[in-house]
């Protein structure tokens, strides 16, 4: 029993050097290398594949929707930009045309006060005049009750023409 | 010739002996690459179901698992196994696309087909009582072979006679040509050796020295003054070439592969 168990140990120290395990080892390998090339080439790595292509697409359209988005916000931002001055410039058109409107009754109703102003000064310059014009002739015929009663009190009779021409005289002199 | 089995019981036999002489802790650090059959105990044959084919098959469907079951959601937004179902795609492609060339990605499934399979396995390997399916060189010579022979084909294939300008170095001076030749023709020929034992090896090697660090741990159980600090350590020795077997691990799958991307752009573009 011991020879024959040193002769075997002695035949074969590895049992990687067994040769009459190889048959197996070999045959069993190559089931299991062919099921696994189906296994990767029919089904896994196209499979794989196919995900990681997806995935590839799926951030490629999401990256160019992102990118559409952010044309749009430019856009509406712009959009809001140009609302924003043309409400502005319309602010300053409505504002101009208010001030003019302002304006324009601001001149008429000084223009219709100056033209009042100044009928006023006429109306009052003629009654000026006519009460200038009242007090000459009251100056007029107190000089010549004057000049009448002077030359009276000399002595002599006043004549009532000579003495009215004289005061006329005097008083253009 | 004496029926395999027997040879197997006849050697366990011979390796309990030596640890019982060896003062009670038991040595048998390569038992863990045997071939046995699953069911009874009979002869290994061609078609003999072992722990090759439940470990060949439980890397498989490990492969499977990943790759077809991780991803069979399809999430836009990967989850955790579609993730590294994908790193594990991205990864392989990427290196047949940038160290084979463009044109070499047709071969692209065959040289995942070599990953997943190596990685795996090495992985699978490293559980408790597993075995270990890449430590066998009949199996990473057939890898090896494999990829040697496609390279081989594809090589005369796409360029006929043109592929032997690859062993004719025509950058060296004219009468070093020809030994540089002969020198490149050897090193073409002991690729396949090197490429299988490599993988091997390293496997082996890793998982034979955690055997024996394990035959070591119960050390207390016969002596206490001794075991006191030889099973702490030895332990600790377990746990730290544990993690380096998981580096190996990896590494070893991915030298594997990258080595094979190697030679196929040589097929491809053989010109220096």
């Amino acid at each position: 029993m011991a020879s024959e168990a040193k002769a075997a140990e002695s035949a074969s120290g590895l049992p990687q050097l067994d040769f009459s395990t190889f048959g197996n080892q070999i045959f069993w390998l190559a089931v299991a290398l062919v099921v696994l090339y189906f296994i990767l080439s029919r089904i896994a790595l196209p499979r794989i594949a196919a995900v990681l292509a997806e995935r590839q697409g799926t951030i490629t359209n999401d990256l160019a929707a992102a990118d559409d988005l952010k044309a749009r916000a430019v856009e509406a931002e712009e959009a809001y930009k140009k609302a924003l001055a043309e409400a502005s410039a319309e602010a300053q058109k409505i504002i101009a045309e208010t001030k003019a409107a302002i304006r324009e009754d601001l001149d008429r109703a000084n223009a219709e006060a100056d033209a009042e102003i100044k009928a006023k000064t006429a109306e009052g310059e003629k009654k000026i005049a006519d009460i200038r014009a009242g007090a000459l002739d009251a100056v007029r015929d107190v000089a010549k009750d004057v000049t009448a009663e002077l030359v009276a009190s000399m002595g002599q009779k006043a004549d009532g023409r000579s003495v009215t021409a004289a005061v006329n005289a005097r008083m253009k002199g | 010739m004496r029926p395999a089995g027997a040879a197997t019981k006849g050697r366990r036999m011979a390796t309990e002996a030596q640890g019982s002489e060896g003062g009670g802790l038991v040595f048998h650090p390569m038992d863990q690459f045997m071939v046995k059959p699953l069911f009874g105990d009979g002869a290994v044959g061609m078609f003999t179901l072992t722990n090759v084919t439940l470990w060949m098959v439980l890397a498989v469907a490990a492969t499977f698992a990943l790759l077809v079951l991780g991803t069979s959601k399809r999430e836009i937004v990967p989850g955790r196994t579609q993730s590294i179902a994908e790193l594990a795609y991205d990864f392989i492609r990427k290196m047949v696309e940038d160290v084979a060339g463009k044109d070499a990605l047709p071969f692209f499934p065959y040289i995942m087909t070599l990953f997943m399979f190596i990685v795996f396995a090495n992985f699978l390997g490293l559980l408790p009582m597993a075995f270990t399916t890449t430590s066998h060189i009949a199996v990473t010579a057939v890898l090896a072979m494999l990829v040697f022979v496609t390279v081989t084909v594809v090589g005369f294939v796409r360029h006929g006679a043109g592929f032997l300008s690859l062993f004719w170095v025509s950058s060296a001076p004219l009468p070093l040509r020809p030994v540089l030749a002969l020198i490149e023709v050897i090193s073409y020929f002991v690729r396949p050796v090197s490429h299988s034992i490599r993988l091997a090896g390293n496997m082996m090697a890793g998982h034979a020295v955690v055997k024996v660090f394990a035959a070591f741990a119960p050390m207390i159980a016969l002596s206490v003054g001794v075991g006191i600090l030889v099973t702490p350590l030895s332990i600790l020795a377990i746990t730290a070439i544990y993690a380096l077997e998981v580096l190996v691990a990896f590494i070893q799958a991915y030298v594997f592969t990258i080595l094979t991307c190697v030679y196929l752009r040589d097929a491809l573009h053989p010109h220096h």
